[in-house]
């Protein structure tokens, strides 16, 4: 059985675009949380997570994007959700993750979030 | 309808148990949002007996028994393993906003569960845990 999440790091100039391809569980959060880790991240203004591919989040991806969260925040690095599926947003929702998050419709709003 | 499966303690097996309640309760014509917010209630309480009452022994395993008549849907989880695990009070209201300010990684999964299911009990059956959860499905 092949990896069920792939991260692919998009670098631009002032913008990282992770993107997340899979379902984030228990299993593979830690494959996220690596590409977190990485202290180049704080080189960046935005950290931006496209998750058009992303079909699946508990509660482990959560805890990764909020262990990191603050940390970013204090760095001046945003963090900004895009391409949602409604499904994975509704896990947002729930926690109300959703007015601590910043989580827009598409890649055009992340970039001018 | 009903159906079940044995896993072994391993969290490689989440995905074989998200796919089988998913396939089960799209087999039963339900919505895409109801059925993803079943799979993940049951992925979650999968998950912690996975991780914490069995510490991923993969020599002990867990059955999960669906069972669905009309819009009344059950599932029970009973754990195999030697050790009981009854979750004794947990926060079904974490304060998330403290979390993101700890940096917390941990403790929102049955708060999700308790948020999407009508019902949640933990039992004792015969020295196994068993997790009973049920929900009118809409």
């Amino acid at each position: 059985m092949g990896p069920i999440m792939k991260v692919t790091a998009q670098p631009a100039d002032t913008t990282l675009t992770l993107l997340l391809d899979g379902e984030l569980d228990a299993s593979s959060a830690v494959v996220l949380d690596t590409e977190l880790n990485k202290p180049e991240l704080l080189k960046y203004k935005k950290v931006l997570i496209d998750c058009q591919r992303l079909s699946y989040i508990s509660s482990a991806g959560l805890g990764v994007f909020i262990s990191h969260l603050q940390r970013l925040q204090d760095s001046n690095v945003k963090l900004v959700f895009f391409n949602m599926q409604e499904k994975v947003f509704n896990v947002f929702e729930i926690l109300g993750l959703d007015s601590l998050m910043t989580i827009v419709p598409t890649e055009q709003a992340a970039l001018a979030a | 309808m009903q159906d079940r499966i044995r896993i072994s303690c391993s969290r490689q097996n989440l995905q074989k148990v998200r796919d089988f309640v998913r396939d089960f309760l799209l087999s039963a014509d339900r919505s895409d949002l109801v059925v993803n917010q079943v799979v993940l209630a049951v992925d979650e309480v999968v998950a912690n007996f996975i991780i914490h009452a069995n510490g991923e022994d993969t020599t002990q395993f867990l059955e999960l028994l669906l069972v669905l008549a009309g819009p009344n849907l059950d599932i029970e989880i009973e754990d195999y393993g030697s050790t009981l695990f009854l979750p004794a009070g947990k926060v079904a209201n974490p304060d998330m906003r403290a979390y993101i300010q700890q940096g917390r990684k941990g403790g929102m999964g049955m708060a999700l569960v308790s948020r999407i299911m009508d019902q949640v009990e933990f039992f004792e059956r015969n020295s196994h845990t068993v997790c009973h959860l049920s929900k009118v499905l809409g």
